[in-house]
Protein backbone atom coordinates (compact mmCIF):
# COMPACT_ATOMS: atom_id res chain seq x y z
CA UNK A 1 0.00 0.00 0.00
CA UNK A 2 1.14 3.52 -0.54
CA UNK A 3 1.83 5.47 2.47
CA UNK A 4 1.19 8.45 3.42
CA UNK A 5 3.71 9.38 5.69
CA UNK A 6 7.51 7.69 5.12
CA UNK A 7 9.97 8.59 7.95
CA UNK A 8 13.48 6.88 8.12
CA UNK A 9 15.56 7.20 10.91
CA UNK A 10 15.11 10.85 11.33
CA UNK A 11 17.14 12.84 13.83
CA UNK A 12 17.13 16.35 15.08
CA UNK A 13 19.27 18.20 16.99
CA UNK A 14 17.69 21.75 17.88
CA UNK A 15 20.60 24.77 16.86
CA UNK A 16 21.50 24.90 20.96
CA UNK A 17 22.51 21.10 20.93
CA UNK A 18 19.11 19.74 22.08
CA UNK A 19 18.91 16.86 20.54
CA UNK A 20 14.70 16.75 19.72
CA UNK A 21 14.84 12.94 17.82
CA UNK A 22 16.89 10.10 17.60
CA UNK A 23 16.67 7.76 14.74
CA UNK A 24 13.07 7.60 14.71
CA UNK A 25 10.87 5.85 11.75
CA UNK A 26 7.29 5.79 11.11
CA UNK A 27 4.91 4.83 8.15
CA UNK A 28 1.38 5.92 8.01
CA UNK A 29 -0.97 4.74 5.84
CA UNK A 30 -4.04 5.79 4.51
CA UNK A 31 -7.20 5.34 6.86
CA UNK A 32 -5.05 5.17 9.62
CA UNK A 33 -5.71 7.87 13.04
CA UNK A 34 -2.36 7.20 14.42
CA UNK A 35 -2.02 8.91 18.24
CA UNK A 36 1.72 10.04 19.27
CA UNK A 37 1.58 9.96 22.85
CA UNK A 38 4.50 10.70 25.58
CA UNK A 39 5.61 12.62 28.46
CA UNK A 40 6.46 16.38 28.46
CA UNK A 41 9.56 16.68 26.19
CA UNK A 42 9.39 13.55 24.68
CA UNK A 43 9.97 15.68 21.15
CA UNK A 44 6.42 14.78 19.68
CA UNK A 45 5.64 18.32 18.65
CA UNK A 46 9.19 18.15 16.97
CA UNK A 47 8.02 15.43 15.13
CA UNK A 48 4.86 17.27 13.95
CA UNK A 49 6.94 20.17 12.53
CA UNK A 50 8.70 17.74 10.38
CA UNK A 51 5.70 16.32 8.58
CA UNK A 52 5.19 19.67 6.50
CA UNK A 53 9.01 20.56 6.82
CA UNK A 54 8.56 23.18 9.11
CA UNK A 55 11.60 21.58 10.62
CA UNK A 56 14.25 19.25 8.59
CA UNK A 57 16.18 16.72 10.42
CA UNK A 58 19.00 15.01 8.63
CA UNK A 59 17.59 12.27 6.60
CA UNK A 60 14.50 12.21 4.48
CA UNK A 61 10.31 12.75 4.99
CA UNK A 62 8.51 11.63 2.39
CA UNK A 63 4.58 13.21 2.39
CA UNK A 64 2.80 11.12 -0.13
CA UNK A 65 6.53 9.71 -1.59
CA UNK A 66 7.00 13.32 -1.79
CA UNK A 67 10.08 14.01 -0.11
CA UNK A 68 10.26 17.01 2.31
CA UNK A 69 12.49 19.40 0.13
CA UNK A 70 12.24 22.80 -0.60
CA UNK A 71 10.60 22.86 -3.94
CA UNK A 72 7.73 20.64 -2.67
CA UNK A 73 7.32 22.06 0.49
CA UNK A 74 4.10 24.24 -0.95
CA UNK A 75 2.66 20.88 -2.64
CA UNK A 76 3.75 19.37 1.09
CA UNK A 77 1.52 21.85 3.06
CA UNK A 78 -1.31 21.65 0.92
CA UNK A 79 -1.53 18.24 1.75
CA UNK A 80 -0.73 18.43 5.02
CA UNK A 81 -2.97 20.67 7.69
CA UNK A 82 -0.59 21.26 10.60
CA UNK A 83 -2.67 22.58 13.77
CA UNK A 84 -0.25 24.13 16.62
CA UNK A 85 -1.46 24.28 20.22
CA UNK A 86 -1.94 27.36 21.22
CA UNK A 87 -5.14 29.16 18.99
CA UNK A 88 -4.15 32.13 19.78
CA UNK A 89 -0.90 31.38 17.42
CA UNK A 90 -2.81 29.37 15.02
CA UNK A 91 -5.55 32.88 14.25
CA UNK A 92 -3.26 35.43 13.62
CA UNK A 93 -6.16 37.11 11.36
CA UNK A 94 -8.63 39.94 13.09
CA UNK A 95 -11.98 38.25 11.75
CA UNK A 96 -12.29 34.28 11.34
CA UNK A 97 -13.00 34.63 7.17
CA UNK A 98 -9.28 36.12 6.98
CA UNK A 99 -7.65 32.84 9.19
CA UNK A 100 -9.70 30.50 6.84
CA UNK A 101 -8.81 32.16 3.58
CA UNK A 102 -5.49 32.81 4.63
CA UNK A 103 -4.25 28.91 3.54
CA UNK A 104 -6.34 29.20 0.37
CA UNK A 105 -5.31 32.48 -0.58
CA UNK A 106 -1.87 31.66 -0.43
CA UNK A 107 -2.01 28.71 -2.29
CA UNK A 108 -3.52 30.81 -5.14
CA UNK A 109 -7.14 29.97 -4.94
CA UNK A 110 -9.52 31.92 -7.08
CA UNK A 111 -11.62 34.33 -5.07
CA UNK A 112 -14.90 32.87 -5.74
CA UNK A 113 -12.82 29.43 -4.56
CA UNK A 114 -11.51 30.53 -1.40
CA UNK A 115 -15.13 31.72 -0.17
CA UNK A 116 -16.19 28.13 -1.07
CA UNK A 117 -13.93 26.27 0.73
CA UNK A 118 -14.09 28.90 3.95
CA UNK A 119 -17.91 28.18 4.00
CA UNK A 120 -17.14 24.40 3.92
CA UNK A 121 -14.07 24.82 6.08
CA UNK A 122 -16.37 26.72 8.86
CA UNK A 123 -19.71 24.41 8.16
CA UNK A 124 -17.50 21.78 9.02
CA UNK A 125 -16.35 22.69 12.27
CA UNK A 126 -20.07 23.56 12.61
CA UNK A 127 -19.42 27.15 13.18
CA UNK A 128 -20.50 28.78 9.94
CA UNK A 129 -21.75 32.72 10.43
CA UNK A 130 -18.34 33.53 12.29
CA UNK A 131 -16.81 34.75 9.61
CA UNK A 132 -16.56 38.29 10.51
CA UNK A 133 -16.19 37.76 14.51
CA UNK A 134 -12.62 38.46 16.08
CA UNK A 135 -10.79 35.43 17.71
CA UNK A 136 -10.47 37.49 20.62
CA UNK A 137 -14.64 37.06 21.12
CA UNK A 138 -14.48 33.51 20.99
CA UNK A 139 -14.95 30.21 23.61
CA UNK A 140 -11.31 28.07 23.45
CA UNK A 141 -13.35 25.75 22.27
CA UNK A 142 -14.55 27.63 19.58
CA UNK A 143 -11.09 28.92 18.98
CA UNK A 144 -10.14 24.76 18.58
CA UNK A 145 -12.67 24.52 15.90
CA UNK A 146 -11.68 27.33 14.20
CA UNK A 147 -8.18 26.66 14.14
CA UNK A 148 -8.84 23.05 12.58
CA UNK A 149 -11.13 24.82 9.83
CA UNK A 150 -7.92 27.18 9.34
CA UNK A 151 -6.00 23.79 7.69
CA UNK A 152 -9.13 22.06 6.53
CA UNK A 153 -10.23 24.71 3.78
CA UNK A 154 -7.06 23.58 2.27
CA UNK A 155 -8.61 19.98 1.85
CA UNK A 156 -5.06 18.22 3.44
CA UNK A 157 -4.73 14.34 3.23
CA UNK A 158 -3.33 14.40 6.33
CA UNK A 159 -4.76 16.18 9.41
CA UNK A 160 -1.81 16.60 12.30
CA UNK A 161 -2.87 18.65 15.26
CA UNK A 162 -1.36 18.97 18.80
CA UNK A 163 -2.70 18.59 21.78
CA UNK A 164 -6.51 19.23 20.88
CA UNK A 165 -8.25 18.93 23.96
CA UNK A 166 -5.93 20.64 26.28
CA UNK A 167 -7.71 23.62 28.17
CA UNK A 168 -11.15 21.85 27.31
CA UNK A 169 -13.81 21.51 29.40
CA UNK A 170 -15.52 17.72 29.11
CA UNK A 171 -18.01 18.58 27.39
CA UNK A 172 -16.29 20.66 24.60
CA UNK A 173 -14.03 17.93 24.34
CA UNK A 174 -15.89 15.43 23.63
CA UNK A 175 -18.01 17.27 20.65
CA UNK A 176 -14.50 17.96 19.44
CA UNK A 177 -13.66 14.33 19.73
CA UNK A 178 -16.88 13.61 17.89
CA UNK A 179 -16.02 16.43 15.32
CA UNK A 180 -13.00 14.68 14.45
CA UNK A 181 -13.94 11.00 14.31
CA UNK A 182 -16.49 12.59 11.11
CA UNK A 183 -13.24 14.01 8.86
CA UNK A 184 -12.47 11.64 6.26
CA UNK A 185 -8.07 12.22 6.50
CA UNK A 186 -5.93 10.25 8.10
CA UNK A 187 -4.96 12.33 11.45
CA UNK A 188 -1.98 12.40 13.45
CA UNK A 189 -2.46 13.77 17.00
CA UNK A 190 -0.16 14.05 19.40
CA UNK A 191 -1.49 14.32 22.63
CA UNK A 192 -1.88 13.31 27.22
CA UNK A 193 -5.49 12.42 26.95
CA UNK A 194 -5.81 8.70 26.75
CA UNK A 195 -9.68 8.99 26.76
CA UNK A 196 -9.14 10.69 23.10
CA UNK A 197 -6.52 7.91 22.03
CA UNK A 198 -8.73 5.93 22.63
CA UNK A 199 -11.55 6.86 21.31
CA UNK A 200 -10.51 8.00 18.07
CA UNK A 201 -7.21 6.12 17.34
CA UNK A 202 -6.89 3.05 16.19
CA UNK A 203 -3.17 3.15 16.68
CA UNK A 204 -0.73 4.46 19.07
CA UNK A 205 2.90 5.56 19.34
CA UNK A 206 4.77 6.18 22.06
CA UNK A 207 7.82 8.58 22.37
CA UNK A 208 10.52 9.28 24.72
CA UNK A 209 13.47 11.13 25.19
CA UNK A 210 12.96 11.56 21.10
CA UNK A 211 13.17 7.91 20.42
CA UNK A 212 9.95 5.87 19.41
CA UNK A 213 9.67 3.19 21.96
CA UNK A 214 6.65 1.62 21.30
CA UNK A 215 4.27 1.61 18.17
CA UNK A 216 0.94 -0.74 17.52
CA UNK A 217 -2.26 -1.27 18.51
CA UNK A 218 -4.53 1.27 20.57
CA UNK A 219 -5.72 -1.29 22.68
CA UNK A 220 -2.95 -3.07 23.55
CA UNK A 221 -0.61 -0.21 23.99
CA UNK A 222 -2.82 1.79 26.70
CA UNK A 223 -3.49 -1.69 28.69
CA UNK A 224 0.09 -2.22 29.15
CA UNK A 225 0.63 -0.85 32.19
CA UNK A 226 4.43 -1.40 32.97
CA UNK A 227 4.95 0.18 29.31
CA UNK A 228 2.74 3.66 30.20
CA UNK A 229 4.73 3.69 33.90
CA UNK A 230 7.85 3.55 31.97
CA UNK A 231 7.14 6.54 30.56
CA UNK A 232 4.99 8.57 32.77
CA UNK A 233 1.65 8.01 30.66
CA UNK A 234 0.55 6.68 34.39
CA UNK A 235 0.81 6.62 37.81
CA UNK B 1 -10.89 38.69 29.51
CA UNK B 2 -12.76 41.69 28.34
CA UNK B 3 -10.84 44.45 27.19
CA UNK B 4 -12.56 48.45 25.30
CA UNK B 5 -11.67 47.63 21.52
CA UNK B 6 -11.17 50.35 19.70
CA UNK B 7 -13.63 49.41 16.98
CA UNK B 8 -16.30 48.80 19.71
CA UNK B 9 -19.49 49.55 17.46
CA UNK B 10 -18.45 49.24 14.04
CA UNK B 11 -21.04 46.16 13.88
CA UNK B 12 -23.90 48.64 14.27
CA UNK B 13 -25.40 49.43 10.81
CA UNK B 14 -25.92 52.70 10.11
CA UNK B 15 -25.64 55.02 6.77
CA UNK B 16 -22.18 55.73 7.93
CA UNK B 17 -21.17 52.12 8.31
CA UNK B 18 -21.95 51.33 5.32
CA UNK B 19 -19.75 53.38 3.61
CA UNK B 20 -16.51 52.60 1.97
CA UNK B 21 -13.81 52.64 4.05
CA UNK B 22 -11.80 54.84 1.92
CA UNK B 23 -14.19 57.07 1.93
CA UNK B 24 -14.22 57.62 5.41
CA UNK B 25 -10.84 57.59 6.04
CA UNK B 26 -10.34 60.61 3.01
CA UNK B 27 -13.19 62.20 4.53
CA UNK B 28 -11.59 62.45 8.05
CA UNK B 29 -8.55 63.45 6.91
CA UNK B 30 -10.04 66.64 5.13
CA UNK B 31 -12.00 67.15 7.44
CA UNK B 32 -8.78 67.29 10.31
CA UNK B 33 -7.02 69.38 7.39
CA UNK B 34 -9.69 72.31 7.16
CA UNK B 35 -10.36 71.74 11.52
CA UNK B 36 -6.38 72.65 11.63
CA UNK B 37 -6.10 75.41 9.05
CA UNK B 38 -9.09 77.43 10.63
CA UNK B 39 -8.24 80.79 12.09
CA UNK B 40 -8.05 80.60 15.40
CA UNK B 41 -10.91 83.67 15.67
CA UNK B 42 -13.21 82.38 13.41
CA UNK B 43 -15.81 80.81 16.03
CA UNK B 44 -18.62 80.16 13.61
CA UNK B 45 -16.38 78.18 11.10
CA UNK B 46 -15.84 75.87 13.88
CA UNK B 47 -19.41 75.89 14.97
CA UNK B 48 -20.24 74.81 11.79
CA UNK B 49 -17.62 72.05 11.77
CA UNK B 50 -19.07 71.02 14.76
CA UNK B 51 -22.48 70.82 13.78
CA UNK B 52 -20.91 68.62 10.51
CA UNK B 53 -19.28 66.23 12.88
CA UNK B 54 -22.67 66.13 15.08
CA UNK B 55 -24.99 65.40 12.23
CA UNK B 56 -22.68 62.32 11.22
CA UNK B 57 -22.29 61.17 14.78
CA UNK B 58 -26.33 60.96 14.90
CA UNK B 59 -26.90 59.62 11.62
CA UNK B 60 -24.18 56.89 12.43
CA UNK B 61 -26.41 55.27 15.39
CA UNK B 62 -23.25 55.86 17.67
CA UNK B 63 -24.39 55.94 21.54
CA UNK B 64 -23.91 59.96 22.53
CA UNK B 65 -22.37 59.37 25.49
CA UNK B 66 -20.10 56.94 24.32
CA UNK B 67 -18.66 59.18 21.93
CA UNK B 68 -18.32 61.92 25.01
CA UNK B 69 -16.70 60.11 27.23
CA UNK B 70 -14.10 58.90 24.51
CA UNK B 71 -13.40 62.51 23.73
CA UNK B 72 -12.69 63.31 26.87
CA UNK B 73 -9.67 61.20 26.55
CA UNK B 74 -8.01 63.63 24.55
CA UNK B 75 -7.94 66.87 27.07
CA UNK B 76 -5.53 65.69 29.34
CA UNK B 77 -2.74 65.29 26.56
CA UNK B 78 -3.75 68.01 24.81
CA UNK B 79 -4.00 70.54 28.36
CA UNK B 80 -0.69 69.24 29.30
CA UNK B 81 1.24 70.24 26.02
CA UNK B 82 -0.74 73.78 25.54
CA UNK B 83 -0.93 74.20 29.60
CA UNK B 84 1.70 76.51 29.39
CA UNK B 85 0.90 79.35 26.41
CA UNK B 86 -1.28 81.58 28.42
CA UNK B 87 2.12 82.24 30.75
CA UNK B 88 4.44 82.83 28.28
CA UNK B 89 2.36 84.34 25.25
CA UNK B 90 2.49 87.91 25.62
CA UNK B 91 -0.48 90.71 25.22
CA UNK B 92 -2.91 91.90 27.24
CA UNK B 93 -2.55 90.80 31.15
CA UNK B 94 -6.31 89.00 32.54
CA UNK B 95 -4.39 88.38 35.50
CA UNK B 96 -1.30 88.74 37.58
CA UNK B 97 -0.04 86.79 40.76
CA UNK B 98 3.01 86.76 42.97
CA UNK B 99 3.90 83.33 44.32
CA UNK B 100 6.74 83.84 46.68
CA UNK B 101 9.62 85.26 44.34
CA UNK B 102 7.84 85.03 40.92
CA UNK B 103 5.31 86.89 39.32
CA UNK B 104 2.96 85.10 36.79
CA UNK B 105 0.72 86.66 35.04
CA UNK B 106 -1.89 85.12 32.20
CA UNK B 107 -2.62 87.03 29.09
CA UNK B 108 -5.93 87.18 27.26
CA UNK B 109 -4.35 85.99 23.56
CA UNK B 110 -2.80 82.84 25.54
CA UNK B 111 -6.04 81.87 26.84
CA UNK B 112 -7.65 82.18 23.60
CA UNK B 113 -5.08 80.33 21.55
CA UNK B 114 -5.38 77.51 24.73
CA UNK B 115 -9.16 77.10 24.57
CA UNK B 116 -8.49 77.39 20.54
CA UNK B 117 -6.62 74.25 20.71
CA UNK B 118 -8.56 72.28 22.83
CA UNK B 119 -11.81 72.95 20.64
CA UNK B 120 -9.66 72.04 17.39
CA UNK B 121 -8.23 69.11 18.91
CA UNK B 122 -11.33 67.65 20.60
CA UNK B 123 -13.20 68.29 16.79
CA UNK B 124 -10.30 65.86 15.60
CA UNK B 125 -10.86 63.50 17.75
CA UNK B 126 -14.59 63.51 16.94
CA UNK B 127 -13.81 62.82 13.52
CA UNK B 128 -11.83 60.06 14.58
CA UNK B 129 -14.25 58.62 17.10
CA UNK B 130 -16.48 58.51 14.50
CA UNK B 131 -14.08 56.98 11.53
CA UNK B 132 -13.02 54.39 14.45
CA UNK B 133 -16.51 53.20 15.82
CA UNK B 134 -18.15 52.93 12.44
CA UNK B 135 -15.37 50.99 10.49
CA UNK B 136 -14.20 47.47 11.43
CA UNK B 137 -9.97 47.63 11.82
CA UNK B 138 -9.56 45.13 9.57
CA UNK B 139 -11.42 47.09 6.62
CA UNK B 140 -9.98 49.96 7.77
CA UNK B 141 -6.62 48.67 7.04
CA UNK B 142 -8.26 47.03 4.01
CA UNK B 143 -8.83 50.41 3.11
CA UNK B 144 -5.49 51.88 4.10
CA UNK B 145 -3.75 49.11 1.77
CA UNK B 146 -6.19 49.91 -1.28
CA UNK B 147 -5.02 53.57 -0.52
CA UNK B 148 -1.36 52.61 -0.74
CA UNK B 149 -0.17 51.94 2.57
CA UNK B 150 2.69 49.42 2.27
CA UNK B 151 1.39 45.79 3.13
CA UNK B 152 4.11 45.42 5.31
CA UNK B 153 2.92 48.40 7.78
CA UNK B 154 -0.97 47.12 6.94
CA UNK B 155 0.62 43.82 8.41
CA UNK B 156 2.62 45.23 11.40
CA UNK B 157 -0.73 47.13 12.20
CA UNK B 158 -2.73 44.15 12.42
CA UNK B 159 -1.14 42.00 14.25
CA UNK B 160 -0.43 44.48 17.22
CA UNK B 161 -4.74 44.63 16.95
CA UNK B 162 -4.69 40.48 17.64
CA UNK B 163 -2.06 40.40 19.83
CA UNK B 164 -2.14 43.62 22.18
CA UNK B 165 -5.09 41.87 24.08
CA UNK B 166 -3.61 38.55 24.42
CA UNK B 167 -0.21 40.44 25.60
CA UNK B 168 -2.76 42.44 27.94
CA UNK B 169 -4.14 38.65 29.25
CA UNK B 170 -0.68 37.78 29.81
CA UNK B 171 0.34 40.62 31.80
CA UNK B 172 -3.18 40.34 33.79
CA UNK B 173 -1.70 36.63 34.81
CA UNK B 174 1.60 37.82 35.50
CA UNK B 175 0.66 40.48 37.84
CA UNK B 176 -1.46 37.97 39.39
CA UNK B 177 0.84 35.23 39.86
CA UNK B 178 3.30 38.09 41.68
CA UNK B 179 0.68 39.50 43.86
CA UNK B 180 -0.15 36.08 45.09
CA UNK B 181 3.17 35.09 46.11
CA UNK B 182 3.04 39.11 48.37
CA UNK B 183 5.16 40.88 46.24
CA UNK B 184 6.64 43.28 48.96
CA UNK B 185 9.85 44.03 49.74
CA UNK B 186 12.28 47.07 49.16
CA UNK B 187 11.55 49.29 46.71
CA UNK B 188 14.76 48.11 44.93
CA UNK B 189 13.42 44.91 44.96
CA UNK B 190 10.23 46.02 43.78
CA UNK B 191 11.50 47.29 40.51
CA UNK B 192 13.59 44.32 40.06
CA UNK B 193 10.57 42.29 39.93
CA UNK B 194 8.45 44.60 37.62
CA UNK B 195 12.04 44.74 35.37
CA UNK B 196 11.99 40.64 35.53
CA UNK B 197 7.64 40.60 34.34
CA UNK B 198 9.11 42.89 31.51
CA UNK B 199 11.95 40.80 30.39
CA UNK B 200 9.99 37.58 30.31
CA UNK B 201 6.85 39.18 28.40
CA UNK B 202 9.38 40.29 26.01
CA UNK B 203 10.79 36.43 25.24
CA UNK B 204 7.37 35.29 25.19
CA UNK B 205 6.14 37.43 22.99
CA UNK B 206 9.27 36.80 20.89
CA UNK B 207 9.07 33.02 21.21
CA UNK B 208 4.76 33.60 20.65
CA UNK B 209 5.81 35.82 17.16
CA UNK B 210 8.17 32.45 16.43
CA UNK B 211 5.16 30.26 16.76
CA UNK B 212 3.04 31.97 14.71
CA UNK B 213 5.09 32.46 11.72
CA UNK B 214 5.43 28.83 12.05
CA UNK B 215 1.78 28.52 11.88
CA UNK B 216 1.94 30.71 9.05
CA UNK B 217 4.46 29.02 7.33
CA UNK B 218 2.53 25.69 7.66
CA UNK B 219 -0.42 27.11 5.85
CA UNK B 220 1.92 28.25 2.15
CA UNK B 221 2.75 31.64 3.24
CA UNK B 222 6.04 32.29 1.63
CA UNK B 223 6.66 35.78 2.08
CA UNK B 224 3.93 37.47 0.15
CA UNK B 225 0.77 39.27 1.36
CA UNK B 226 -2.28 38.10 -0.57
CA UNK B 227 -5.32 39.64 0.21
CA UNK B 228 -8.90 39.22 -1.36
CA UNK B 229 -9.99 42.59 -3.07
CA UNK B 230 -13.81 43.18 -1.76
CA UNK B 231 -13.67 47.27 -1.45
CA UNK B 232 -15.49 48.59 -3.78
CA UNK B 233 -16.89 52.34 -4.22
CA UNK B 234 -20.28 52.72 -4.91
CA UNK B 235 -22.91 55.77 -5.78
CA UNK B 236 -23.45 56.74 -1.95
CA UNK B 237 -19.47 56.73 -1.59
CA UNK B 238 -19.55 59.51 -4.39
CA UNK B 239 -22.52 61.47 -3.10
CA UNK B 240 -21.12 61.17 0.29
CA UNK B 241 -17.72 62.32 -0.51
CA UNK B 242 -18.81 65.32 -2.63
CA UNK B 243 -21.60 66.57 -0.11
CA UNK B 244 -18.89 66.44 2.64
CA UNK B 245 -16.09 68.53 0.75
CA UNK B 246 -18.95 70.75 0.01
CA UNK B 247 -19.77 71.37 3.85
CA UNK B 248 -16.12 71.58 4.36
CA UNK B 249 -15.48 74.33 2.18
CA UNK B 250 -18.48 76.00 2.54
CA UNK B 251 -17.91 78.47 5.73
CA UNK B 252 -14.44 79.45 3.71
CA UNK B 253 -16.92 80.86 1.07
CA UNK B 254 -19.18 82.40 2.96
CA UNK B 255 -17.20 83.81 5.94
CA UNK B 256 -14.01 84.90 4.81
Amino acid sequence: MDKVIEIKNLSFTYPDGRQGLKNVDLNVYPGENVAVIGPNGAGKSTLLLHFNGILRGNSTVKICRLPVEEKNLKEIRKKVGLVFQDPEDQLFSLNVFDDVAFGPINMGYAESEVRQRVARALEWVGVDGYEQRSPHHLSVGEKKRIAIATVLSLDPEVLVIDEPTSNLDPRSKWSLIELLKQLPMVKIIATHDLELVRALCGRTVVMDEGKIVADGNTEDILDDITLLKAHGLAH
Amino acid sequence: MKHSFIDEYSDLDSFIHRLDPRTKLIASLAFIVAVVLTPANNWRVFAFYFCIVAVLLILSKLPPLYVLRRSLVIFPFVFLIAVFIPFFKEGEIAGSYNIWLWQISVTYSGLFILANVMVKSWLCILGLILLSSTTRLADLLKGLRQLGVPKVMILILSFMYRYIFVLADEVMRMQRARDSRNFGGSRLHQIRTVGNMAGTLFIRSYERGERIYAAMLARGFDGQVRTLHKLSFRQTDAYFGAVFCLMLIFPCVIWW
